[in-house]
């Protein structure tokens, strides 16, 4: 009887087989239509290498994906990127563009420093780019932004909004960027409202805190019932969780890094928004048209490399009378006549 | 299901022409001629290994015969066994195939389940059972759960299964090895009233008894082949017999001698409790002297188990003291037990005896690995194993001799050996022999008796627990009997008789 | 069953490799679905394993740890145990060598290496232990708190790596780096800038040393005996319980060494979030080398290079990685498969099978019905 079923199974196999075997032999004549590209970057690779959560986190990962799409379509590169499934292959990405020749390579997210580093300096020719943080390598373009800038509006908005007097904040992973949104955030709701109260919680110490939805819930629920009628989240997808507290309760959230106000329309305020997406565009362009320098690039409310998002999901939640107020402080902010703290600027600068 | 018979009458209901069936090494069977009629009780007998099982499988479509031809009720039978199944043909293994926590009925129906294709009717279902059970004599409550059955009531299930898919032949593979006498009577009361219903039952024994009790035709197997097809009223036991083993039988070995040692393994008012929580052992109090065999005698289920179990450390007593010597054995795990120098000849060897993906030679050490020669500090001694082996498979005759093979593919006979030879090969000071024959031919029960004699004139103290009446009057020096976790009785074998102690097996006390 | 002729070995090694061929073959069909030439992605899946030095370094990098475990798992499979926990054993082992690399500092070179790796193993054998001892006291299935032990370590190492006295200043969650005299070398001989490590010679020893324990000593005898039969081996004077713990310990403890290989080879402190998956492809790992030691090697290899592999397939083709996610999916149910049958086929040998006689049969009774 096993004999019967065995000559079965390795009859189904054969037939997989075969059929396998000559479709691949009549696909190997398709041949796939390659895009027509027009533009001055026509010739030109960019690769960029996602962080860890891949396309489709409506944040990080799809801004830059974005870019790059947008520096395919006007400036003609190829655009190539790659989704590691781990920590553990940054490098091996990276490494495999430089490998390859590829004219800018971009590493999305702080958690890539480590591999940046060491690949850029392995491959001194080639040009890299980093997201979020400073790696100290001429080849390497650090793309950051000033978060606390837009923080800074929010939190002016948030103040605006409340009529308890009280605003709540709930960061990822307790570290130097989510405190530069924390204060940016607070210096914000206390120039609206010096007396303005802010409610201030972090969902954890580790990479996870980013990614827990129901911890992220919890907090914004407890700073809701301490009064609070507006929480900022600068937490991930934990952040989920504050915008369902938020449209349960008919108060306020504020997302952050994406354009959010679509999640949870009426609930949330606003969103925080950091763009990118132009930070790859402007770094790709760069490198198009032979501009690209190493160092520290920041992208702030003056070259619109933050800001917070007006939509048609929050216009009727933000009155014009906010609006106008809201606009007037980023023009102080970019003239220089209202100056944020950035966190970093208190604290050592290797911890930043 | 089944379809009717067209066929006239003076057809076969099975027929095997030429069957051979090779495996590897084995001609199992050759060139094997069957034939068995409607309406009749056939039975097949032969030793271990003389291809009866294997012709079996080959007729339910389980194997596939490399030559010959196979029909059932005229139709051929192509290695398909739910075909054949279909076409009503019936098996009932001697291990049961049912569902414990399932009911009598769900057990029934499991595969044929009435009811449309979605609800289960479980009344109809029921009621179906009840009826098949009150045709045939098969009393049960078809709401009973598998788990709370007697074996025998479980072997009827069984037998209802069969009857429940409309089998019109049906074959028992040695159904009566786990019955009481009573049981065993009312199978086959059952089994002939099945016949006189029109259907055909094929018998696998090799208890020459009840083929002369019950069937009307028999067929011999040695070695994988015919040897004679006979009616029952052409033969009798003797001839049966020497057919079977191909020789004559002498009578088995009897003890001699008196016993003059002194009492080494005593049990004092021993308790113990089962899994179920219920009382297994109700104050068991017996003693073995050296050289003496105590026959435990006994219904099966009535605490032997639970008491081979606490004689060797596998279950805690609840209360009651075992001495080994002048030791107690308070507290001693099973490793202290056989380092006092206790062997155990367990009754179920799949389960206790043999590691069956283990080789002979692992098997044959196993439980004396530790020691000396077998271990030298941590390192095992794979060339004092093997010579070990190669000795004990040349004295106790294990085949195929080879140290290597695995024991999973070993005759039950052969593993019995290898079991015993292990057991024995540790020069027991006390001998447990918890149904030693059981499931072996003529030869092997005849093997295993002088074993346990010669160990009973080197000295040992042997319990042996059967549920065979011949084989401890043949071989107990004194009998006890075990009813309900209690000792009702112990004779010296002068003063025993099947009579005496079948009234103390249910409960009468002397 | 001692027949090492040509002819076993070659129908052992088709049957280990079946599954691969039947998984190609499934995967070709799919890639081709998506419309990709499945030749051109088998191609690139070929070269990212083995294409170049650096790309084979990769292909050893992602086998290391997979030998540990995949040993671990077999090891405790022979016990009749079934340790779903090391993933959760080889971070906390992880941990552990990370601490004792930053933490003790002064000692030699290879000290303080034999340091962290037997701190490691210490962490690991205790995160074995536990379920090792709630099965052979309590009788409570491993299974169960296996699983539950790698949520715990998952969250314990994450609180930890936050902590100040472990964490390391910045953004990234990790741990301290460790010193420089408790790294392990990296084949720098192989590619300069390789990953894999020393640790790939202890995963070959370890491996060995078990294959040793199970066919030589005493010990590796009962571990094989329980598995097989526990009633028997109880009934022989072994205990039983006694083998469960230990093997569940020793099991924990060669995962943990995996997260030693990590952190002492592949990324010098501990961080968060930890590799992933090691501890489940160790089981899949284990089953294809049939529990045995020695042939994790082969199946560890195999999985190493389909996942450096993957790789090549997402930079350089259209399809998306997915793909291979989905081959390997494929490929360890196929091995399943294969395993289930090739147990039916013993049985079904067993039924009616190369006895030396049929009452064997008789004995077991068990036909199979359909």
């Amino acid at each position: 009887m096993y004999h019967a079923r065995r000559s079965t199974v390795s009859g189904i196999a054969l037939v997989l087989v075969t059929a396998a075997a000559l479709i691949c032999i009549i696909g190997c004549g398709k041949k796939k239509e390659t895009e027509v590209r027009q533009g001055p970057g026509v010739g030109m690779t960019a690769g960029v290498v996602l962080s860890v959560g891949g396309l489709g986190d409506k944040s990080f990962n799809d801004l830059a994906h974005a870019g790059l799409m947008k520096a395919a379509k006007d400036l003609g590169i190829r655009p190539v990127y790659g989704q590691p499934e781990q920590m553990a292959e940054d490098e091996k990405y990276l490494r495999d563009y430089a490998e390859q020749g590829f004219d800018l390579i971009v590493g999305v997210g702080f958690l890539m420093k480590t591999a940046v580093e060491e690949v850029a300096g392995e491959f001194p020719e080639s040009r890299f780019a980093i997201i979020d943080c400073i790696v100290e390598e001429p080849n390497v373009a650090s793309l950051v932004f000033r978060e606390h800038e837009g923080s800074f509006l929010v939190g002016a908005l948030a103040s605006m909004k409340t009529r308890t007097g009280k605003v709540g904040f709930v960061g990822g992973m307790d570290s130097p960027l989510i405190h530069r949104f924390e204060v940016g955030y607070t210096e914000g709701a206390k120039y609206v409202n010096p007396d303005t109260d802010v409610f201030i919680a972090y969902v954890g110490s580790h990479t996870g805190a980013f990614h827990d939805p129901v911890r992220g819930k919890s907090l914004a629920i407890s700073q809701f019932d301490r009064g609070a009628e507006v929480v900022f989240h600068a937490a991930g997808s934990s952040g989920n969780g504050v915008i369902d507290a938020a449209a349960e309760r008919g108060l306020y959230a504020i997302g952050v890094d994406a354009n959010q106000n679509y999640v949870a329309p009426g609930s949330v305020l606003t969103s925080m928004i950091k763009r990118v997406d132009v930070a790859v565009f402007r770094t790709i362009e760069e490198v198009v048209h032979g501009r690209f320098k190493g160092g520290l690039r920041e992208f702030g409310l003056a070259d619109d490399g933050v800001g917070y998002a007006l939509d048609e999901h929050n216009r009727d939640v933000i009155t014009p009378e906010m609006l106008a107020r809201v606009e007037e402080l980023k023009r102080k902010i970019v003239s220089g006549e209202i100056r944020v703290t950035d966190y970093y600027d208190t604290i050592a600068p290797d911890e930043s | 299901m089944t379809e009717p018979s067209t066929t006239n009458p003076t057809a076969l209901a099975v027929e095997m022409r030429r069957v051979t069936k090779q495996f590897p090494g084995v001609l199992a069977n050759d060139c094997i001629n069957l034939q068995v009629a409607y309406g009749e009780i056939h039975a097949i007998i032969g030793e271990n290994g003389a291809g009866k099982s294997t012709l079996m499988s080959v007729l339910s479509g389980l194997l596939k015969a490399d030559e010959g031809e196979v029909l059932l009720k005229g139709h051929p039978v192509r290695g398909r066994p739910h075909l054949v199944s279909r076409r009503g043909l019936g098996m009932v293994y001697q291990h049961f195939m049912l569902v414990p926590n399932f009911t009598v009925a769900e057990n029934v129906i499991l595969g044929n389940e009435p009811g449309d294709r979605v609800h289960l009717d479980l009344r109809a279902a029921e009621e179906a059972v009840r009826r098949l059970g009150q045709d045939y004599g098969l009393n049960l409550d078809p709401a009973a759960r598998i788990e709370d059955l007697s074996v025998g009531e479980q072997q009827r299930v069984e037998i209802l299964k069969v009857l429940y898919r409309g089998s019109d032949v049906i074959v028992l593979d040695e159904p009566t090895q786990v019955l009481t006498l009573q049981e065993k009577n009312e199978l086959f009361e059952t089994l002939r009233c099945l016949v006189r219903d029109g259907r055909t039952i094929i018998f696998i024994t090799h208890h020459l008894e009840e083929v002369m009790a019950l069937s009307d035709r028999v067929t011999v197997l040695r070695r994988g082949r015919v040897v004679a097809s006979l009616a029952i009223q052409d033969t009798d036991i003797a001839t049966l017999a020497q057919l079977m083993v191909g020789r004559e039988i002498g009578p088995g070995e009897k003890r001699t001698g008196d016993v003059t040692g002194d009492v080494v393994l005593e049990v004092s008012d021993l308790t113990a409790v089962s899994e179920r929580g219920l009382q297994a052992l109700d104050g068991v109090s017996f003693g073995v002297r050296g050289g003496e065999i105590l026959g435990l005698a006994g219904v099966e289920g009535n605490g032997q188990r639970e008491l081979v179990e606490t004689l060797t450390g596998l279950r805690i007593p609840s209360g009651g003291e075992i001495r080994i010597g002048d030791q107690s054995t308070h507290g001693w795990s099973p490793r202290q037990f056989l380092e006092a120098g206790v062997a155990v000849i367990p009754e179920n060897r799949r389960v206790r005896g043999v590691v069956e993906p283990f080789t002979i030679a692992e098997n044959l050490v196993l439980g004396r690995h530790w020691k000396r020669p077998f271990s030298k500090g941590w390192v095992l001694d794979l060339g004092a194993m093997e010579a070990e082996a190669k000795s004990l498979i040349s004295d106790f005759g294990i085949v195929p001799p080879d140290p290597e093979i695995l024991v999973r593919t070993l005759s039950g006979g052969n593993q019995q050996r290898v079991v015993v030879a292990r057991e024995l090969a540790k020069k027991p000071v006390v001998l447990i022999a918890a149904h030693p024959t059981r499931g072996l031919d003529i030869a092997g029960r005849q093997f295993a008796h002088s074993c346990l004699l010669r160990e009973r004139s080197l000295g040992a103290a042997i319990l042996l627990v059967s549920s065979d009446l011949e084989e401890i009057l043949d071989l107990g020096d004194r009998i006890a009997v075990i009813f309900e976790g209690r000792i009702t009785g112990i004779l010296p074998r002068e003063e025993a008789s099947e009579g005496k102690l079948g009234l103390l097996m249910v409960g009468a006390r002397r | 069953m001692k027949d090492l002729s040509i002819r076993r070995i070659v129908r052992e090694l088709g049957q280990a490799l079946l599954p691969l061929a039947l998984a190609l073959a499934v995967g070709a069909v799919i890639i081709l679905a998506i419309g990709e030439n499945p030749l051109t992605v088998f191609g690139l899946m070929l070269r990212g394993s083995f294409g170049s030095l650096r790309r084979l370094s990769g292909t050893l990098q992602e086998a290391s740890p997979m030998i540990f475990t995949g040993v671990s798992v077999a090891l405790a499979f022979r016990a009749g145990l079934f340790n779903i926990g090391a993933e959760g054993q080889l971070l906390i082992g992880g941990f552990a060598a990370a601490w004792a690399g930053f933490a003790l500092t002064g000692l030699p070179g290879p000290l303080h290496v034999v340091f962290c790796v037997v701190a490691a193993a210490a962490a690991g054998l205790v995160w074995g232990l536990i379920p090792g001892i709630l099965k052979a006291r309590l009788g409570v299935h491993e299974v169960i708190n296996t699983i539950m032990l790698n949520y715990v370590a998952l969250s314990l190492t994450n609180f930890l790596v936050g902590h100040p006295y472990f964490k390391e200043p910045g953004q990234i969650p990790q741990t301290r780096d460790i010193a420089a005299s408790s790294v392990l070398p990296r084949f720098e001989f192989l590619y300069a800038h390789a990953k894999v490590n020393a640790g790939l010679w202890v995963a070959l020893a370890v491996m060995v040393a078990v294959g040793y324990l199970l066919a030589r000593t005493r010990y590796g005898f009962e571990i094989k005996a329980v598995g097989y039969n526990p009633e028997a081996s109880e009934a022989a004077g072994i205990s039983k319980s006694r083998v469960i713990w230990t093997t569940m310990g020793l099991s924990g403890a060669i995962a943990g060494l995996a997260g030693a290989e990590q952190v002492l080879g592949v990324f010098r402190c501990f961080v968060s979030p930890f590799p992933f998956g090691y501890g489940f492809v160790g089981i899949a790992v284990a089953l294809l080398a049939r529990n045995n030691p020695l042939a994790v090697l082969p199946a560890a290899l195999i999985f190493g290079a389909l996942t450096s592999g993957a790789q090549e397939v997402d930079v350089h083709s259209g399809t998306p990685r997915e793909i291979t996610v989905v081959l390997q999916g494929i490929f360890v149910l196929f091995i399943a498969c294969e395993f289930v049958l090739r147990r039916k086929r013993r049985v079904g040998e067993t039924e009616g099978g190369p006895k030396a006689g049929g009452k064997g049969r008789e004995e077991e009774g068990r036909g199979e019905d359909g």
